[in-house]
């Protein structure tokens, strides 16, 4: 489904809406894995508000697509992307990290509406998108299984062991991506634990690689519909991102990995977004 | 073979542990399409693979990989089947610790796992294989139901109860070797429900998995030459744990012996003193099972005697704690 111009101007709108929301929900919890969570906006927004086949007033819509955000940190971003899509209102993520609180900072499948699987312990979400796209396989269902992962969260052996597994099992109705913001909690990528040449281990498991700007909306469409045709390897799509993408102070600045934003900062973090959203 | 889900001594003595629930799977595939069966380069070492050959669209071989091999049964039991996942105790409680936790119970998952070669049923492969801490692990987890059979029937009792079991289970057994206790499945297992399988009124011997058929047989024994009467609990059901069975040998007997292969730490016998020790009521208790230690290496039967988890062992036993001064009064001045 080749993706219009008029597509890709509402996408654009969205995402900056889901980018603020991501501040003020960061700002109401007192912190949050702000970084890694508008790193992975334009993808995941892709997936909401695009390819999926989801439906808000139907959660548990036996048929739906799957996405599971391995990448659990990112639950600020995960949720903002929830509530704009109409799982449940914005407002009440006034409670994010509070006490009883549905929305911990890693989303619980059993307590927030639209949340496929619990994630939060990094390694984890992948094996169960390779369970959940079998599962398809043996009950003959069509519905597809979105996966994203983060590049640091490559350094887990399981992200291997289920990446062997997907392609044995040709496993072609899922679609991996990965964030590759390039930084980690305690430093880049190829300084803490080196994982390139990324690319070239995730072929050499049997996967078709898709290498691409993963802020781009016309590249993540085409991306994945080549990745949705293909019927013999499991794709995985190398999202290149900016960690932090939107907001100038924090952008590749590893410091904002996690953080809090005071109200000068909101504004602050707010007005870049503004701005990212007219240069585009 | 018997025909339909029903298994007698005749089976038991036929085939083993492990390919009894091989079986009882394969027939319980043939009318529930939802069952998937996984296990990680291990088909044929749990007998798992009678399903594979059976139903090979519906299984699942991940490799040595038990990490993927949970996650996976997880993603699958969220997609809405019923995944039976099978590997080795040790890898299944420790590899893949966080996998079984997080994944499957965490999200109160239908995972239904066998757990094989438990204990130090397969004791000459030394610690690396033994698995003495599981049932300590796996009491830990909320949302865990934990099943150790007996043998080779109440493991076919298990598998079959465990399908209509709500939310994960872990059913630890052999490898696949011990004789069997009972002679038929009909003497009514029920998930949570323990069985008196000797009556008894001096002492009570609260057991697990292969010590079952130990202590059946050591009880007799006492009756026969010591003239005691030795009460016998299969507690194959360590959580949700049967308190009423526990506290009604507490207060006719007054002495509570465990046996188990675990370790003495987590165990069963934790298990049965937590319920003691909350009920506020006094008794004689000792745990038996592996003192806190790795194992020697041996054949199971002679490390079960070694620990004291065989006939002789718990014959031993028993008397010592028969003859322990066991003060039934609140009389504490000389105690402490």
């Amino acid at each position: 489904m080749p993706i219009t111009n008029n597509e890709i101007a509402a996408l654009e709108e969205r995402a900056s809406k889901i980018r603020k929301n991501i501040i003020d929900i960061t700002s109401w919890a007192g912190g949050a894995h702000i970084g890694g969570a508008l790193s992975m906006v334009e993808m995941i927004t892709t997936l909401y508000f695009k390819y999926a086949n989801i439906d808000p007033a139907n959660p548990d819509m036996p048929d739906r697509d799957r996405i599971v955000v391995s990448k659990g940190h990112s639950g600020v971003g995960y949720a903002a992307v929830l509530a704009e899509k109409g799982y449940f209102d914005f407002e009440l993520l006034k409670d994010f990290n509070k006490f009883k609180s549905p929305f911990g900072m890693h989303l619980d499948s059993l307590k927030v509406r639209g949340v496929d699987v619990s994630t939060g312990s990094l390694g984890h979400g992948l094996p169960m998108a390779v369970g959940l796209a079998l599962g398809a396989r043996v009950q003959k269902k069509n519905w597809k299984t979105y996966c994203i992962l983060g590049d640091g969260e490559c350094n887990e052996g399981s992200i291997w062991e289920a990446a062997m597994a997907a392609s044995h099992f040709k496993v072609t109705n899922l679609v991996t991506f990965v964030d590759r913001n390039r930084f980690m909690i305690d430093g880049k990528t190829e300084e803490i634990m080196s994982i390139e040449p990324f690319a070239d281990k995730w072929k050499a498991f049997g996967f078709e690689v898709r290498d691409i700007n993963g802020h781009n909306f016309v590249e993540l469409a085409t991306a994945l519909d080549e990745a949705l045709t293909a019927d013999e390897k499991p794709t995985v799509i190398i999202a290149n991102t900016t960690k932090g993408k939107g907001v100038d102070f924090m952008e590749n600045d590893v410091r904002w990995h996690y953080g809090g934003l005071n109200s000068d900062l909101v504004i602050k973090a707010k007005a870049s977004v503004e701005r990212m959203f007219q240069r585009n | 073979m018997s025909e339909g889900l029903t298994w007698t001594l005749y089976d038991a003595n036929t085939m083993t542990q492990a390919q009894i629930y091989g079986e009882v799977l394969c027939k319980m595939g043939q009318t529930r399409p939802d069952i998937v069966a996984l296990t990680a380069d291990m088909a044929k070492s749990t007998k798992i693979g009678r399903f594979g050959e059976k139903f090979p669209e519906r299984f699942f071989n991940v490799g040595i990989a038990e990490q993927n091999l949970f996650g996976v049964a997880a993603g699958m039991a969220k997609s809405g089947l019923t995944p039976f996942i099978s590997t080795m105790a040790v890898f299944t409680s420790m590899r893949a610790c966080e996998q079984v936790r997080t994944d499957i119970c965490y999200q109160n998952l239908d995972c239904k796992i066998i757990a094989t070669h438990g204990g130090v049923s397969f004791g000459q492969a030394g610690s690396t294989h033994h698995c003495t801490e599981d049932l300590a692990i796996m009491r830990s987890f909320a949302n865990m139901t934990i099943i150790v059979p007996a043998d080779g029937i109440e493991t076919a009792n298990a598998v079959r109860a465990a399908f209509d079991w709500p939310g994960p289970i872990y059913i630890r057994i052999g490898r696949g070797f011990e004789p069997p206790f009972y002679e038929t499945e009909d003497y009514g297992f029920t998930i949570g429900k323990a069985v008196e399988v000797n009556s008894g009124t001096d002492i009570t011997l609260i057991c697990c998995g292969a010590t079952v058929l130990q202590a059946a047989e050591a009880a007799n024994y006492l009756r026969q030459n010591d003239g005691l009467s030795v009460r016998v609990i299969n507690l194959h059901t360590i959580k949700p744990i049967d308190t009423k069975t526990i506290l009604q040998a507490v207060m006719d007997t007054r002495r509570i012996i465990t046996f188990e292969e675990h370790n003495i730490q987590g165990g069963l016998g934790s298990a049965v003193a937590d319920v003691i020790a909350a009920s506020g009521k006094g008794c004689a208790f000792e745990k038996v099972g592996i003192p806190d230690c790795y194992c020697e290496v041996g054949y199971p039967e002679d490390l079960q005697s070694y620990y004291k988890l065989d006939t002789d062992g718990i014959i031993g036993k028993v008397r010592q704690v028969m003859d322990r001064d066991f003060e039934e009064d609140d009389d504490w001045e000389d105690e402490v």
